[in-house]
């Protein structure tokens, strides 16, 4: 019963830990602070994947979203700047805007709770996976081959295009 | 002598339980414990490190090195050490102050974590994680930002271009050192270091997989930044890169974190390609101390005597030479696994 307990407590922390950075990156300023939130709220939802287990799920989404993406995100962000990096990342004060914002949050909450309080959430019983790698190199591999190849088509696509926008076409 | 440091952690947690105390809160101490000695092996591992460093470029360069305080000037490190702890702290006026005082802490915070997987020596890792491997890579990924954060928060031309260029140069790198590991884990067929370290029971990794050792050698040293790699803070053109504004303490946390960062890969290096622990007569912590520091003696070699690569040089050798190879290192590795395979072995 106490490891149940130990438990929560380790899932409050972690969880409250990524709703503050969310919230950082959100109500940030400057928007170089709201990039390295963010990093912080990608550990943070890594350390949930590694609260219910999933180790190898947790190392991908530091190594992919902290280490590689959000390393993109400020690349890009410096890159661009170009006015005083304290109001970077201003608040809109229109009234219009406000309200179409709480609207679609509202929205998002309500069908975030319906889907949650509807779908069956069935206990997983057993112990926990010993070779979670081999296992899912096998569903990519095997049951899962075709999608997984064609997700790689499409980021080889895309990288291929963001070269040809980066260096832009002969003018003929 | 074999298992000496074990039977300490041993005969501890079985006294602490003895003396009333829950096994969970023994393993808690037995765990801090863990961390307070690597912390303290990284910083006297630095120290001597240092001194190293400076005798071999001495020797490389035909000079004597330091030699006034102490035997061989040994103690001239923590005379160093002892005027950083005592230089004023600046925090430059327009820095984004949060960033740049955070920047140094998560740089080491990150570079220690490194050690929670590595084995040093049989049986020895912290934490025997199935993934050690990955997590490995994936928490060296982290240090990138660091160094962002640091060129950024200075506010300073060089700072930045200094961060710009070791991201640069971290993030194409990054791929042929992991694709370079790659191998290696195909042959072991897992990501468990320890399970690693077994497998080259018979024939070390470095026979079988040369061509991915001196792959992975070239990837951690741009990794490290350091020579001939370190464009990130060629003095020359950037004063200090990232570094520029830091003084003092703040300075020598990175300085820390960049020995500590280039133990971890020797280390690491050692346990993949060298086999680990394995070796005659001595005990496998020795073991993995000597080749640790053999490797280091090559890094510190190649930073010496090579001159500093530009920068687009730099960069497409990783995505034009370094990338490829891997990448047919790897085919060839499958083969050759699904050939001896066939063969019966």
């Amino acid at each position: 019963m106490s490891g149940m307990i130990i438990n929560d407590l380790v899932f409050v922390a972690v969880a409250g830990f990524t709703l503050l950075s969310a919230l950082g990156m959100v109500l940030s300023r400057n928007i170089v602070h709201s990039a390295l939130a963010l990093i912080l709220t990608f550990l943070g939802v890594a350390a949930l994947f590694f609260n219910l287990g999933a180790g190898f799920l947790g190392l991908v989404q530091i190594l992919v979203y902290a280490g590689a993406i959000s390393v993109l995100i400020i690349f890009a962000i410096m890159l661009v700047m170009h006015s005083e990096p304290a109001r970077t990342n201003l608040f809109n004060t229109s009234l219009g805007t406000h309200l179409a914002g709480a609207y679609i949050a509202a929205l998002l909450t309500l069908s975030l709770s319906l889907a949650i309080w509807f779908s069956e959430l069935p206990q997983i019983k057993g112990k926990t996976v010993e070779d979670a790698v081999g296992m899912l190199a096998q569903l990519f591999m095997g049951n899962y081959v075709i999608a997984f190849e064609a997700a790689a088509v499409l980021l080889l696509v895309s990288v291929v295009g963001a070269i040809i926008l980066a260096r832009g076409a002969k003018q003929s | 002598m074999e298992t000496i440091f074990i039977n300490i952690e041993e005969f501890l947690t079985s006294w602490m339980v003895g003396m009333g105390l829950a096994q969970p809160w023994a393993d808690l101490i037995i765990t801090i414990l863990q961390w307070t000695i690597i912390v303290l092996i990284i910083t006297v591992n630095t120290i001597v490190l240092v001194w190293m460093e400076r005798k071999v470029s001495g020797f490389i360069q035909e000079r004597i090195g330091p030699n006034r305080l102490g035997p061989f000037g040994a103690f001239q490190t923590i005379a160093d050490t002892l005027k950083l702890l005592t230089k004023e702290d600046i925090v430059p006026a327009r820095a984004d102050k949060l960033i740049f005082k955070t920047a140094p802490m998560f740089f080491i915070i990150v570079s220690v974590m490194l050690y929670a997987v590595l084995p040093l020596g049989n049986n020895m890792a912290v934490v025997d994680l199935n993934v050690g491997l990955f997590y490995f890579i994936s928490l060296a990924s982290l240090s990138t930002i660091c160094l962002l954060m640091a060129g950024w928060g200075s506010n300073n031309k060089w700072s930045l271009l200094g961060a710009m260029r070791s991201v640069a140069q971290m993030i194409s790198y990054e791929i042929p050192l992991v694709f370079s590991l790659l191998g290696v884990v195909m042959i072991a067929g897992s990501l468990n270091l320890t399970d690693i370290v077994t497998a080259q029971n018979r024939v070390w990794f470095i026979i079988l997989q040369p061509v991915a050792f001196i792959i992975y050698f070239i990837a951690a040293t741009a990794e490290l930044n350091r020579g001939p790699f370190d464009m990130p803070e060629a003095e020359q053109e950037l004063t200090a890169g990232a570094y520029t504004e830091y003084t003092g303490m703040r300075w020598a946390l990175f300085f820390l974190a960049e020995y500590t960062n280039l133990v971890a890969v020797s280390v690491l290096a050692a346990t993949l390609f060298l086999g680990g622990g394995h070796g005659p007569w001595l005990p496998s912590w020795l073991w993995i101390i000597i080749k640790t520091y053999l490797i280091m003696l090559v890094f510190m070699w190649t930073k010496w005597t090579f001159p500093r690569i530009r920068m687009d040089h730099l960069l497409s050798f990783s995505w034009k030479v370094l990338i490829p190879v891997s990448l047919a290192n790897i085919l060839v590795t499958g083969a050759g696994i699904e050939l001896f395979r066939w063969m019966g072995w």
